[in-house]
């Protein structure tokens, strides 16, 4: 869900310029916002699962510390998504367990 | 290979600081940060600072960032972003990736101002999606306009606990509850009776037993401590919540300091081990220095007075100032970091660092 109006920062001026794909699934999204925040905003919690019992995890420490939030983002497995800004068309996957490079096997 | 005089690590409030000082008197010098844009965590504190008029008292804290950012476009300081450093190396050389590629800066004087990290809690169910540090919830609210979640449930009473539940609220999330182990809340009462006022219960002496849920939370059961932090039995209250943010203190990112062989302390009061330092910020590795809350974490209004003594420091070492000119403006900056370090908070943070200052300097605070 996104902050639209807020008493301090005013209205969320800015527009869905950007659209990505996640899991095969199109989301509308803001070019340069980490594609962490993209996903919140469209309700998806679960960015990837564990590689030994398969648990879920998501969004922890937000500055790009703690790599929980880790997802495959254009076959590139282990990327911050908290950190990683959105661009347009950009392909965003769960994360399985350690990832798989786009090219392996 | 790349140069400069003065390579400081991190944007943020000290880093940017920092930078300013050295740019100010004419010296070269180069910003690293890992981030996509400068201002490190100051973005996300849309709350007026405390302090006095000379410390910007009152202003929101992005309304500072931005005056910070406004100087060092003035000043022409080189901020490199999307750049995180991975190493420094003992002939004073930073190694840094940008664009996938490796680069390597040589400096004369390094200042680490790399901040702070939030602690995390373990407890059954902490790792489901929507447990959360509370600064992440900041961040996803206050920088990037997304609600992390609807009911939230925070643990910890201090400053960050309190003013993130009151920013939560201000965004349009339902703060359920507030829980603190210890037996008084932790934070400002300014910031406690906010959020009282809003109807948010605030339980004294409470800690989270678990959180339920399958693929992400979706309860929390919480339960009263004894006077001998145990659990008291049959206390046990179930909360419906979506969130759990954590707000239970942050540690320093001292690890480019211990790779530059810093000798550290471990002061519980600060965050943990912080490298010692002087009274001019320079650690036990001479020309590397540190700002901010790699040396203890404080505030953002204290990091950059640290940030200006380093930066102060550097450009006198390097010829930029002479002595008597830095003698009054470290005199000056001292002058504003006491006052800033008073009250029943800042008291304990001042005799902590006095403390660390004295160990470092051989007792010769």
């Amino acid at each position: 869900m996104r902050v639209e109006k807020h008493p301090i920062l005013g209205d969320d001026k800015r527009e869905r310029d950007a659209s990505i794909v996640v899991d095969g699934k199109k989301v509308s999204a803001v070019t340069g916002e980490p594609i962490a925040a993209a996903l919140l905003a469209a309700g998806i919690r679960k960015f990837r699962v564990t590689p030994r019992f398969g648990n879920p995890r998501g969004l922890f420490c937000g500055i790009g510390r703690c790599t929980d939030c880790v997802m495959t983002v254009d076959g590139r497995p282990n990327v911050r998504t908290c950190v990683t800004p959105v661009k347009d068309g950009m392909i965003v996957e769960t994360q399985v367990g350690f990832g798989k490079w786009a090219d392996e096997p | 290979m790349k140069t400069t005089q003065v390579a400081v690590i991190g944007a943020g409030p000290a880093g940017l600081a920092a930078a300013i000082e050295v740019a100010r008197v004419g010296g070269k010098v180069t910003v690293i940060d890992e981030n996509a844009k400068p201002g490190g965590q100051l973005f996300k504190q849309i709350h007026k600072f405390f302090g006095s008029k000379e410390h910007r008292a009152g202003v929101r804290g992005f309304h500072i960032g931005e005056q910070l950012l406004a100087e060092t476009r003035r000043l022409d300081v080189e901020v490199l972003l999307d750049s995180p450093v991975y190493a420094l190396f003992p002939d004073m050389t930073v190694g840094y990736v940008h664009d996938q590629k490796e680069v390597c800066l040589k400096a004369e004087k390094i200042i680490i101002a790399a901040g702070a990290a939030e602690n995390a809690l373990a407890f059954p169910g902490s790792t489901l999606p929507g447990v959360m540090g509370a600064g992440a919830a900041q961040t996803m609210i206050n920088v990037h306009r997304v609600l992390p979640g609807k009911k939230v449930l925070m643990i910890g009473s201090g400053n960050v606990g309190l003013i993130v539940s009151y920013q939560l609220m201000q965004a349009g999330a339902d703060v359920v509850a507030l829980i603190e182990a210890a037996p008084q809340i932790g934070g400002y009462g300014v910031h406690a009776a906010k959020i009282r006022r809003a109807g948010v219960p605030i339980y004294v002496s409470h800690t989270v037993k678990k959180v339920l849920g399958e693929q992400q939370v979706e309860s929390v059961e919480i339960v009263e401590l004894d006077s001998q932090w145990q659990p008291v039995a049959g206390s046990e209250k179930i909360l419906t919540v979506d969130t759990v943010c954590i707000a239970v203190g942050l540690t320093p990112l001292t690890e480019l300091a211990w790779l530059m062989g810093c000798e550290f302390v471990f002061v519980s009061s600060l965050g943990g081990h912080v490298p010692k330092h002087n009274r001019n910020m320079e650690t036990t590795v001479p020309g590397v220095y540190i700002a901010g809350d790699i040396s203890g974490v404080e505030e953002a209004s204290t990091a950059m007075e640290e940030g200006r003594l380093a930066g102060t420091a550097c450009a006198e070492a390097l010829g930029l100032l002479d002595r008597e000119g830095a003698r009054e403006l470290k005199a000056l900056i001292w002058d504003r970091m006491h006052a800033l370090r008073t009250g029943p908070f800042g008291e304990g943070r001042r005799k902590a660092k006095d403390q660390l200052i004295g160990l470092s300097m051989g007792g010769q605070a």
